[in-house]
């Protein structure tokens, strides 16, 4: 059927790219939610009146942040073709997209796991130190689950825009939907091929709203 | 139990130094439940958080149980806060926990190993009176639920001292009281130091043993609650007192009673914490063959017994109501004053 409708879509094909597709995303997102907690929460407790209040660090980590949400994606993975023939020993394939789409969301989700933290009821966390708890305690007791919903809904947002990001590192090599697209379908001028494509990835971002929602629906318990 | 030398905080802002605490002295007794009074802005909330350091002194000293808070290292700290439990207006419960979680923190916290912690929380939800409710998320709970959530929390490491900063000011009357009787069995039962901050004076009446009077940083008055009720020096407290008891334009109507109740004599009694003798005018209708008639007055409860005024008619054989009042005046701590004697 696919075929019929599709006349230059070779399935093997497409079934690589959308798996290729997910393998960057859910990857790249396991790294986007490491380090983009680890910004965060350094932004939260460094800030003025955190535990860690910290000037520098606080100034440090910001500018790091906001230099690299200010470089647009594609200029970011050119300008990081070095490091990743370094770290991963090639610049071509869904592996090496994977160093770029981290460093390009985990300040994104940094900034949202940021705010969401700062939606934690100070009197929470102060009861917290009324009872005599660690940070380490505070931090995975109380700041991270109190924030879980809004930390999950901003995944959701990060993820989608992972997704556009894997589709533009296609183009450049990196595989997936995006380059199949690009290679298969606009370069061939085989436009099924770019509508098909499109289909695909607007599920796959239906597929991880949907997802999203569910758990930070059942996360809430407010 | 509690000894505070000194205590001052001063915030620094852009504007100008505000000393919210200003040179506080203190000594609080084991097993008492001391009240802190004041209006807005008094620095209610900066004392007690000075108390458990949630807020560092500028200067003075903290003692609890012997041991110097305002002197211990952040881990010293730590153990210590784990020995005074804490209660807040707005009860900072944690939403994402069950009622069983919220109350369980605490052990977590000091370590309390899976099995005892079970058991400490359910003795601590049936202490608070919870029962069934345990698998609740705070959301699902009334105001008042929640604030039992919050003393069963605070009590969970067998704290020495409680701490409640306006732990009813959010709460309707009806739960209010309910809370505070909470709070008294507590003191009773586990013979737990309370210090409560409030602006109600209703609060302070009904379950303190001392009380605080605190403005502008300072405590400008202090001493047993029904001392403070019979005695107010400061305007402040004065106006605290008219909170409970009413405002003193009562005296002007004294002469009409005078007027409209000829017979007999009439006589103001002084209920200065009277706890033995409740049941005073019943038991004077019977020993004496009197009438008695209640005019006018206002009685109100505290810890240490009734307080207030009553307007008292006394009608009958004048040598029975003398001796009458004599009974009163030798065999209870009631205050007899004759506003008019029989003619
Ligand atoms: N963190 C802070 N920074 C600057 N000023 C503060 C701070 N906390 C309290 N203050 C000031 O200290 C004074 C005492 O405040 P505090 O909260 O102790 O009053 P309170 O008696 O508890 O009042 P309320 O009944 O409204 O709770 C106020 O003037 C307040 O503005
Ligand atoms: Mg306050």
């Amino acid at each position: 059927m696919l075929s019929n409708l599709f006349p230059n879509i070779d399935v093997q094909d497409f079934w690589v790219a959308t798996y290729e597709t997910f393998y960057m995303t859910i990857l790249a997102l396991i790294g986007t939610v490491i380090f983009g907690i680890l910004l965060g929460l350094l932004l939260y407790m460094t800030t003025k009146g955190g535990i860690w209040e910290n000037k520098y660090v606080n100034w440090a980590t910001a500018a790091v942040v906001n230099v690299f949400r200010a470089i647009p994606f594609i200029i970011l993975i050119l300008l990081l073709f070095p490091f990743t023939e370094f770290v991963v020993g090639t610049i071509r394939g869904p592996n090496a997209a994977l160093p770029a789409l981290i460093i390009g969301s985990a300040p994104f989700y940094g900034r949202l796991v940021e705010i969401a933290l700062k939606e934690v009821d100070k009197g929470v966390v102060e009861a917290a130190k009324s009872m005599g708890a660690k940070t380490r305690t505070i931090i995975f007791k109380v700041l991270l689950p109190e924030s879980m919903p809004a930390l999950v809904s901003g995944l959701t947002v990060t993820a989608i825009a992972l997704i556009g990001y894997t589709a533009m590192a296609g183009v450049i090599g990196a595989g997936g939907l995006g380059n199949y697209a690009y290679y298969f379908g606009f370069q061939r001028r085989e436009f099924d091929v770019v509508f098909l494509c499109t289909v695909a990835i607007v599920i796959i971002v239906f597929i991880f709203q949907f997802i999203g929602d569910r758990i930070t629906n059942k996360l809430d318990k407010r | 139990m509690i000894t505070i030398d000194g205590l001052r905080k001063i915030f620094t802002t852009d504007q100008q130094d505000i000393k919210a605490v200003d040179d506080l002295n203190l000594s609080i007794k084991e097993g008492e439940i001391f009240g802190v009074i004041g209006y807005s802005g008094a620095g209610k909330s900066t004392f007690v958080r000075l108390l458990n350091r949630l807020e560092e002194p500028t200067s003075g000293s903290v003692v609890i149980d012997k041991q110097e808070i305002t002197s211990l290292n952040t881990n010293e700290l730590r153990l210590a806060r784990q020995e005074i439990g804490m209660i807040f207006q707005h009860f900072n419960l944690l939403w994402s926990r069950t009622v069983k979680d919220n109350i369980a923190f605490p052990l977590e916290i000091a370590g309390v190993a899976k099995q005892e912690r079970e058991a400490r929380v359910q003795e601590l939800i049936d202490l608070v009176g919870l029962s069934g409710r345990e698998d609740a998320y705070p959301a699902q709970l009334s105001g008042g639920q929640k604030q039992r959530v919050g003393i069963a929390r605070a009590l969970a490491n067998r704290p020495k001292v409680l701490l409640c900063d306006e732990a009813t000011s959010a709460l309707d009357p009806e739960t209010t009281n309910s809370i505070l009787d909470l709070l008294v069995d507590i003191n009773q039962r586990l013979g737990l130091t309370i210090i409560l901050i409030t602006h109600e004076m209703h609060v302070i009446r009904k379950i303190c043993h001392q009380v605080a009077v605190m403005e502008n940083g300072k405590i400008v008055e202090q001493g047993d609650v029904l001392d403070v009720f019979l005695r107010p020096k400061q305007k402040v407290t004065r106006k605290f007192v008219e909170q409970v008891m009413g405002t003193p334009g009562e005296e002007e109507s004294i002469t009409e009673l005078v007027e409209a109740y000829q017979e007999g004599k009439i006589v103001k009694l002084h209920f200065v914490g009277e706890t033995a003798n409740q049941a005073l005018i019943s038991q004077l209708a019977r020993r004496f063959p009197i009438d008695i008639n209640i005019l006018q007055g206002k009685i109100t409860q505290t810890q240490a017994g009734a307080y207030g005024t009553l307007f008292v008619q006394i009608v009958g054989d004048p040598a029975e109501c003398s001796r009458a009042l004599a009974h009163v005046a030798d065999e209870t701590s009631v205050e007899v004053e004759v506003i008019r004697d029989a003619e």
